[in-house]
C-alpha cells in the first residue's frame, strides 16, 4: 500500500492499517489482502468478479471490511458481492470505494451488493464513496444494493458520498418480511458539474414491516441531483421517506417520492424540502460572530452530520 | 455607551407600493451598565429597533454610535465581534447542528461539559440531556427559547439584545430569567418585553407607541405609571 492507498482507505473505511477479523481489500481489480474467519467466511466467486460473504447464524458484535481502491484511469469494473447473514446474527459491514484518478481516462467502479438476511438477523451497512485526483477522467460509481429481509430482520444502511465523484447512479431495492425493518441514512454532496441520481424501491410485504429512508443532500456549483423513492405497502406496515436538499449556486435538485398503499392497512409518508439555506439561519450564526461563508459552511456541515 | 441618533426606518408596503414608516426620528441613549426594557403595543417598532442595533437592517436615516464610534454601516458579523449579542424572539432551527456545536460557535471555543453545564443550567436545562441533541423540530418551543438564551450567555459581550425573552418560557421558570438578567447587570442589556415581572427588573423603561418613544424613565417610576390602570397605561403616562 502506498500513501494514496492509505489516505483513501482511511477516508472510506476509517482504516489506518490492515484491519483485524474478516476483510477483503481490492485494488485496481485485483485482490490486495483478504482474511476469512470461521464466523465470517469470504469466498471468491468462480463465475464472475466478486465474493460471497457468509456470516454464520448467531455471530454477533463482529464486523467485516470490504473496501475497494481504484487509483488508475481507463478502468471500469463491475463487482458482484453476495452477503448471506445467518439467523440471529448481528454484524457491521463496512464497504466503500475510493477512486484517485490523475489520468485523463475514466475510472468507474460498480458494486452490485445483494444481502440475504435470515430471520432475526441484523446488519449495519456503512458505505462511503469518495473520489480525488486532478485528472480530466471521470470518477464514477454506479452501485446497486439489493436487500432481502426475512421475518424480524433489520437492515440499517448509512450511505455517504461527500465529494469528488463526477457521476453516480445509485439503485437500492429492498423486500421486507414480517416485522422486518429497513433504516437508510443517505448523505450526498455534489459540486461543479457533478451529477448524482439515487433511486429507492422498497416492498413492505410483511405484516408490521417498517422502512425509514432519510436523504440529506447538498448541491453546489452547477451540479444536479435526482432523488427518487418508491414505497409499496402490501400489508399492515409503516413507511417514511424524507428528502431534504440544500441548493447553492446554480445547482438543481429534483425529488420524486412515490408511495403506493396496495394494502388499505399500509401507512406511508413522504416529506421533501428543497431550497436555499434559510436567511435566518445565516443571520443567527453571523450574530454569533461568523462570517457569511463560515455560517454557510456550518449549516452544511451540520446538515450532513 | 450606545446611542441611536434620529433613527428612522421605512419599508415599502408590498400591496400599495408606498413607503411605510416603522420608526420615526428615534433618539435613544443606553448607558454602559443597566437593564433597559422597551415596551409598547404590537407593531410599534420595538423588534425593528433591535434589528437595527444588531445590524440586520440599516436605518433609512440617522446614526448608531457605540462608544462614540459610528457603526451605522457595520454588518452583523462585525457588530457581533464588537460585543453585540442577540437572542431572537423566535429561535432558529438547524437540522443536524447540536446544542453543543451551537454553544461552541457562540463562545468561539471548544467547551467542556462543565462550561456547557454553566450555560445550560443558567437557563434551567440539564446539559447531559441536551448537548448532543440537534437544535431542530424535536425540541419544544420553550426548550429552543432557553437554548437561544444559553447561546447569548455562552457568547458573552457588551450589549445584549433580548427580544421577548419570556416568550414560550413557563411561569415557573421566570426566576431563571431574572437570574440571567442579574448576571448581565454590568453590561448594557436591552430587552423587548411586555411582561410585568421583567418590567419590574428594569433600571430604565422605554415606552414605544406608533413608531417612536413616547416616554422613558426610571424603572420603578415608569412601572408604577404603567400598572396603575394597565388597560390605559398610555393615558396614565400622558396624564402624568
Amino acid at each position: 500500500m502506498d500513501r494514496t492507498d492509505s489516505e483513501l482507505l482511511e477516508t472510506i473505511a476509517g482504516l489506518h492499517d490492515i484491519p483485524e477479523g474478516s476483510f477483503n481489500i481490492r485494488k485496481n481489480g485485483k485482490l490486495l489482502a483478504r482474511n476469512s474467519t470461521a464466523d465470517i467466511e469470504i469466498i471468491p466467486k468462480k463465475d464472475k468478479d466478486g465474493i460471497d460473504i457468509v456470516v454464520k447464524a448467531g455471530v454477533v458484535k463482529k464486523s467485516v471490511h470490504i473496501p475497494v481502491l481504484l487509483t488508475v484511469g481507463d478502468f471500469k469494473e463491475t463487482v458482484y458481492n453476495d452477503f448471506f447473514i445467518g439467523k440471529g446474527a448481528d454484524v457491521t459491514i463496512i464497504a466503500g470505494c475510493g477512486i484517485h484518478n490523475d489520468a485523463c481516462g475514466d475510472a468507474e467502479h460498480d458494486g452490485v451488493h445483494t444481502f440475504h438476511l435470515e430471520k432475526g438477523a441484523k446488519v449495519k451497512y456503512i458505505e462511503r464513496h469518495y473520489a480525488s485526483g486532478d485528472g480530466t477522467g471521470k470518477k464514477s460509481f454506479d452501485p446497486v444494493t439489493k436487500i432481502y429481509c426475512k421475518e424480524n430482520a433489520c437492515f440499517e444502511m448509512e450511505s455517504t458520498q461527500l465529494g469528488g465523484v463526477t457521476s453516480t447512479v445509485r439503485k437500492t431495492y429492498a423486500t421486507l418480511g414480517k416485522n422486518a425493518q429497513l433504516i437508510v441514512k443517505e448523505k450526498i454532496l455534489t459540486d461543479s458539474e457533478e451529477s448524482a441520481v439515487t433511486d429507492f424501491k422498497v416492498y413492505l410485504n410483511g405484516e408490521h414491516s417498517r422502512a425509514d429512508i432519510v436523504s440529506r443532500s447538498v448541491a453546489k456549483g452547477k451540479s444536479v441531483q435526482k432523488f427518487g423513492s418508491d414505497l409499496i405497502g402490501k400489508n399492515e406496515c409503516f413507511g417514511h421517506v424524507e428528502c431534504d436538499g440544500i441548493l447553492l449556486g446554480e445547482a438543481r435538485i429534483v425529488s420524486t417520492p412515490k408511495i403506493d398503499a396496495v394494502s388499505p392497512e399500509a401507512s406511508l409518508v413522504h416529506e421533501a424540502a428543497v431550497g436555499k439555506i434559510a436567511g435566518e439561519q445565516l443571520l443567527k450564526l453571523m450574530s454569533l460572530g461568523l462570517t457569511e461563508q463560515e455560517a454557510e459552511d456550518a449549516v452544511i456541515k451540520g446538515f450532513l452530520n | 455607551m450606545l446611542e441611536l441618533k434620529n433613527i428612522s426606518y421605512s419599508v415599502k408596503d408590498e400591496n400599495t407600493g408606498r413607503m411605510q414608516e416603522i420608526l420615526k426620528d428615534v433618539d435613544l441613549t443606553f448607558e454602559d451598565k443597566g437593564i433597559n426594557v422597551i415596551t409598547g403595543p404590537n407593531g410599534s417598532g420595538k423588534s425593528t429597533l433591535i434589528k437595527l442595533v444588531m445590524g440586520f437592517e440599516r436605518p433609512t436615516e440617522g446614526k448608531v454610535l457605540f462608544n462614540g464610534n459610528d457603526i451605522t454601516e457595520l454588518g452583523v458579523t462585525e457588530r457581533a465581534r464588537m460585543g453585540f449579542t442577540i437572542a431572537f424572539q423566535q429561535p432558529v432551527r438547524f437540522k443536524g447542528i447540536t446544542v453543543k456545536k451551537l454553544l461552541e460557535l457562540a463562545s468561539g471555543k471548544k467547551m467542556n461539559t462543565e462550561d456547557m453545564c454553566d450555560c445550560l443550567s443558567s437557563v434551567g436545562l440539564c446539559a447531559r440531556n441536551y448537548i448532543d441533541r440537534a437544535v431542530d423540530g424535536t425540541l419544544s418551543g420553550g426548550e429552543l427559547k432557553r437554548i437561544e438564551l444559553a447561546m447569548a450567555v455562552a457568547k458573552g459581550g457588551e450589549v445584549f439584545l433580548l427580544d421577548e425573552p419570556e416568550a414560550g418560557i413557563d411561569l415557573w421558570s421566570f426566576e431563571d430569567l431574572v437570574k440571567i438578567f442579574a448576571r448581565l447587570r454590568d453590561k448594557t442589556v436591552i430587552i423587548v418585553s411586555h411582561q410585568q415581572r421583567i418590567l419590574e427588573t428594569a433600571d430604565k423603561i422605554f415606552l414605544f407607541d406608533h413608531d417612536k418613544i413616547t416616554s422613558a424613565g426610571r424603572g420603578d417610576d415608569m412601572f408604577a405609571l404603567l400598572t396603575k390602570r394597565p388597560a390605559q397605561c398610555w393615558r396614565n403616562l400622558q396624564e402624568s
